[in-house]
């Protein structure tokens, strides 16, 4: 192999491994770029490879290094590790063209295993680079005399030809929905979300994240900020510090109909690793192969690992109208024993002087309006009795120390209550006029259960701090408050731009990324095939692509220069000739043959001197005129010899 | 065993191959006639894919399925241009320069591409003798290919069969087509070098009179004729006068060599005396002798220079080749 070859093999290497490397352990990173560096070493000094042996022991040496970071040599970050350290390993020993190969091979796995983590249009980016370096090496091996430059040429021409094929094949291959064996035990460690547990801090961390949760796209208008409430888990359990969903019972849900505003929207929901689909309150209708649980929550049958799309029908209305069961209801009022007297005292002072639930709950908010709470990421510590510690004396908290002491205040009043996790606002892209909710816009808020009303929504984060539910999380922060650069507005431009990047995102995600076995059949439905199943989805993918080859090779062999057409009229004149006995001897020239044409049939004797004097003409003359061509076809044409 | 039914049954192979040999002229390697499968590798990159779109369904990875397809793409297109590489190239031979029976037999093969394209990496590979070499043929050019046969016996020898191959651009196909052109360089005998010099020889005949050292002693310069040797030109004394000077050299005029099929030891076969005269044919050359060739049935007077000895050795190795062959 030659340096060039190398050095092309090299840097496709490099250029797939290095978001890998970016991941990686330092020491792996080291010893792959390591193992890189002197391959080109042995490369630039035509040094002999160093032996099997050398090579078999530091992949040893490697392997165990995996695993004692890991603790496991299987798994999917194990395995990502153990890739990038033999893609080096391999290099050592490549000697010849074919190893190089095996190589590149070697590549699209670095390639693939990138799209674990990330999925987004840089990647697919560079994966297109990464793929078009591997070609334009493989190209490079198959004819090392030529230029690189016209190796990249062919590398991009070959491409682009089989990007008609990749097209059909992705749109038309038979989609089975994954996965078909286990996966790792890591596989889904990467997912960010909500988790069904609320303790104090939970949500101010997920805040800080600003990952998309969730995109909804409105059918009209999407609904003001005040009302985008993204419901999601329900919590019952309380144990002092964090709130828990407990244990759910079988009872019926009857979702709303009426009531109030209505809203269609599809959710593109990003993977969580959870079973929550999150709905606008209150959802209406149930997505595929969803359920709704006694307390509301939309949940899909498996937990989302993949992108996934779902229709949605919501009604906006914030309390249920509906009767609960009691056997709820005493779940709804239970605390433990001994936990922040303070505020146990002060609600029971409330329900001593109220005249029903309705006044408590409105005492209750009014405390926490009258009480200049500070709304912040960055709250101080709590101990034991959390709440107390909050209500009296930090008086500094994100949404779920709100929710989670307005609660608490309900429940020692007796009122039954209960905490809703889930998202609130989202921003609205002008562009495409898509609602992006961010990990940034999690939110916790309260149901109490009014007699009459049913489960009532309060939020008594927006009691405390008005401009959260108004405007959303950034202009309820101070200033200084280290939400993501991302989020936050100050600038205009950077704000203009992200919403064009996440516009062309999102069609990303639904068209690319979110094409699943739903949306092929929904796509063959379209083009009026409704009920193809795998067999007429394969057939078809073939005919397409048996004429998509065909027409590759017809238009690649059309570029050849097309036979001579005086050549070919001769050709013509020579065999009907031939057919009469005179068939044209190898040393003959056109006028010695013609000769004894001529003589031989006296009948055609004008006729095949003249067909001959023109070929003469044009052959070796210098008339090229196309009348005097076609004249030629014209008369070897019209030439009757029998 | 398919290469052995297709040596017994030529007509299948003529079939299979699309073409009767031999083939006059340029030969054009219409798609008919280019064959292409995966190579090694090729199924190698298949597998791949297929691991990749069975690893793109279990982790629902949608880009794994475009990375997938999009190199199952590239594949089906490097199988066009593997074949176009080779598609539609006209093939035509030249002449093959006589050559003695142990050499190499130079036969000149000339690709036209016959396309806006280059055409790289074609490999030109003689089927019988495995000779083979690689050639890039330019876009709209030729490229030249000179393939050593080895030349084994006496007499004309045809080209055979030569394949022509190519892996570009991608090496996961292989295109190949098979020619048999219409080409043949005259083997002369080999010639034997035994210890005989032409004088003992012709001594024996009795026919002349041979001085020992005939061209050793200079005897003078005269006008160069155009059958002179190169040899004998005097090189020095035509750069200073301007003017083509043979040397002469003593007693040369007078000796008349006649190499003689009958005066040969009577236990040597034919093939020996053919070599016998071919080797001493070549010492009478290099000795500036003249000499006249006499086989039963043909003689070829005495006679000086290139074409005559071109003349010899061709009688001698076409010497009853239509029996030999």
């Amino acid at each position: 192999m030659s340096v060039v070859d190398m050095a092309c093999l090299m840097g496709s290497l490099v250029l797939v491994a290095a978001p890998h490397a970016l991941r990686a352990p330092w020491w792996l990173t080291l010893l792959t770029l390591c193992l890189y560096g002197w391959r080109v070493y042995f490369a630039l000094n035509r040094a002999p490879l160093p032996s099997r042996w050398f090579v078999l022991a530091i992949a040893v040496v490697g392997i165990l290094a995996v695993w004692f970071e890991q603790r496991t040599v299987f798994g999917r970050t194990s395995g990502i590790m153990l890739l990038l350290l033999f893609s080096g390993l391999k290099l050592l020993e490549t000697r010849t063209h074919r190893d190089a190969m095996i190589v590149c091979f070697l590549a699209y796995f670095l390639i693939i295993t990138n799209f674990l983590y990330t999925q987004s249009i840089p990647t697919a980016a560079l994966m297109l680079a990464g793929v078009l370096c591997i070609t334009a090496t493989m190209v490079g091996f198959s004819a090392p005399a030529r230029p690189i430059r016209a190796n990249a040429r062919t590398a991009i021409l070959v491409l682009a030809h089989g990007v008609p094929a990749a097209l059909v094949l992705f749109l038309l291959f038979p989609r089975v929905q994954g996965p078909l064996w286990g996966l790792p035990q890591d596989a889904y460690a990467a997912m960010t979300g909500m988790s069904d547990e609320m303790a104090p801090g939970n949500l101010a961390r997920l805040a800080l994240n600003d990952a998309i949760a969730f995109r909804a796209e409105f059918v009209g208008e999407p609904p003001a900020q005040r009302q985008l409430y993204w419901r999601g888990p329900v919590l019952w359990e309380f144990d002092g510090r964090s709130w828990k969903t407990g244990p759910s019972i079988l009872a019926r849900y009857e979702p709303p109909q009426e009531g109030g505003p209505k809203f269609r929207y599809s959710v593109v929901l990003e993977p969580h690793n959870r079973e929550w689909l999150f709905a606008l309150e209150t959802a209406s209708t149930l997505p595929d192969r969803a359920r709704f649980t006694h307390d509301g929550q939309v949940l899909s049958a498996f937990p989302i690992r993949a992108r996934m799309r779902y229709e949605m029908r919501s009604v906006a209305v914030n309390e249920t109208r509906a009767d609960e069961v009691p056997t709820l209801l005493g779940r709804a009022l239970r605390l433990p024993e001994g936990f922040n007297p303070r505020a146990a005292a002060l609600a029971r002072e409330w329900a001593a002087a109220s005249a029903g639930e309705t006044e408590i709950m409105e005492r209750g908010l009014s405390f926490l309006r009258a009480g200049r709470f500070t709304y912040t990421l960055e709250p101080p510590p709590l101990g034991r009795d959390s709440i107390d510690e909050f209500l009296f004396e930090t008086k500094q908290g994100f949404c779920e120390h709100f929710a989670s002491a307005f609660v608490f205040l309900m429940r020692s009043a007796g009122v039954p209550a209960r905490v809703v996790m889930g998202y609130q606002g989202g921003d609205l892209n002008p562009v495409d006029r898509i609602v992006t909710v961010r990990q940034s816009d999690a939110h916790a808020w309260a149901e109490v259960f009014l007699r009459g009303r049913g489960w009532v929504r309060v939020d008594p984060t927006g009691a405390a701090a008005p401009m959260r539910v108004d405007s959303g999380v950034v202009r309820a922060m101070p200033d200084a408050s280290p939400l993501p650069f991302l989020v936050r507005t100050e600038y205009q431009w950077v704000r203009a731009l992200r919403y064009q990047w996440e516009a062309a995102t999102y069609k990303w995600n639904v068209w690319v990324l979110g094409y699943n076995p739903d949306r092929q059949r929904e796509l063959m439905s379209f083009v009026g095939l409704p009920d193809a199943d795998w067999r007429a989805l394969t057939a078809t993918l073939f005919s397409i692509l048996g004429v998509l080859t065909a027409a590759l090779l017809a238009w690649s062999l059309r570029r050849l220069r097309p036979p001579d057409p005086v050549q070919r009229a001769w050709r013509a004149f020579c065999r009907k000739l031939a057919r009469q006995g005179l068939e044209r001897a190898p040393h003959e020239g056109p006028r010695d043959y013609s000769l004894r044409a001529a003589r031989a049939l006296p009948g055609a004797r004008s006729a095949i001197l003249h067909i001959a004097a023109l070929y003469i003409s044009l052959r070796y003359g210098e008339d090229e005129s196309e009348a005097r061509v076609r004249e030629l076809r014209r008369r070897v044409r019209a030439l009757r010899l029998a | 065993m398919i290469a052995g039914l297709l040596e017994r049954r030529p007509r299948l192979a003529n079939w299979l191959w699309g073409f009767t040999p031999p083939e006059r002229g340029t030969v054009v390697l219409v798609h008919r006639r280019v064959y292409i499968v995966p190579t090694r590798l090729g199924a190698f990159f298949g597998a791949t894919i297929l691991v990749l779109v069975v690893g793109s369904i279990n982790y629902s990875l949608s880009l794994g399925f475009a990375l997938a397809f999009l190199l199952a793409g590239m594949g089906l297109a490097g199988m066009v241009h593997t074949a176009r590489n080779l598609a539609r190239t006209a093939v035509s031979v030249g002449r093959a320069h006589p050559v003695f029976a142990g050499e190499a037999a130079q036969f000149r093969l000339f690709l036209d591409g016959r396309s806006p394209f280059d055409r790289p990496s074609i490999l030109a590979r003689h089927v019988a003798s495995g000779t083979q070499l690689v050639c890039d043929v330019p876009a709209g050019g030729i490229a030249e290919v000179v393939l050593g046969v080895p030349a084994k016996r006496r007499g004309w020898m045809p080209i055979g069969r030569v394949m022509l191959e190519t892996r570009f651009p991608l090496g996961l196909f292989r295109a190949w087509s098979y020619i048999e052109p219409e080409a043949r360089c005259l083997v002369y005998p080999r010639p034997d070098r035994s210890p005989l010099p032409a004088s003992s020889a012709s001594e024996r005949a009795g026919s002349t009179r041979v001085q020992a050292a005939g061209n050793e002693d200079f005897a003078g310069l005269r006008a160069y004729q155009r059958s002179d040797s190169p040899r004998h030109i005097a090189w020095k004394a035509a750069a200073r006068t301007g003017e083509m000077l043979t040397k002469q050299f003593s007693g040369e005029a007078a000796q008349e060599l006649w190499l003689d099929w009958a005066l040969l030891p009577p236990g040597l076969d034919a093939e020996a005396r053919l070599s016998r005269l071919a080797g001493w044919a070549l010492a009478a050359e290099r000795a500036g002798a003249t000499y006249g060739l006499r086989l039963p049935g043909n003689e070829i007077v005495p006679g000086r220079g290139d074409a005559h000895l071109a003349a010899c050795l061709e009688a001698l190795a076409l010497y009853e080749h239509g029996k030999a062959a």
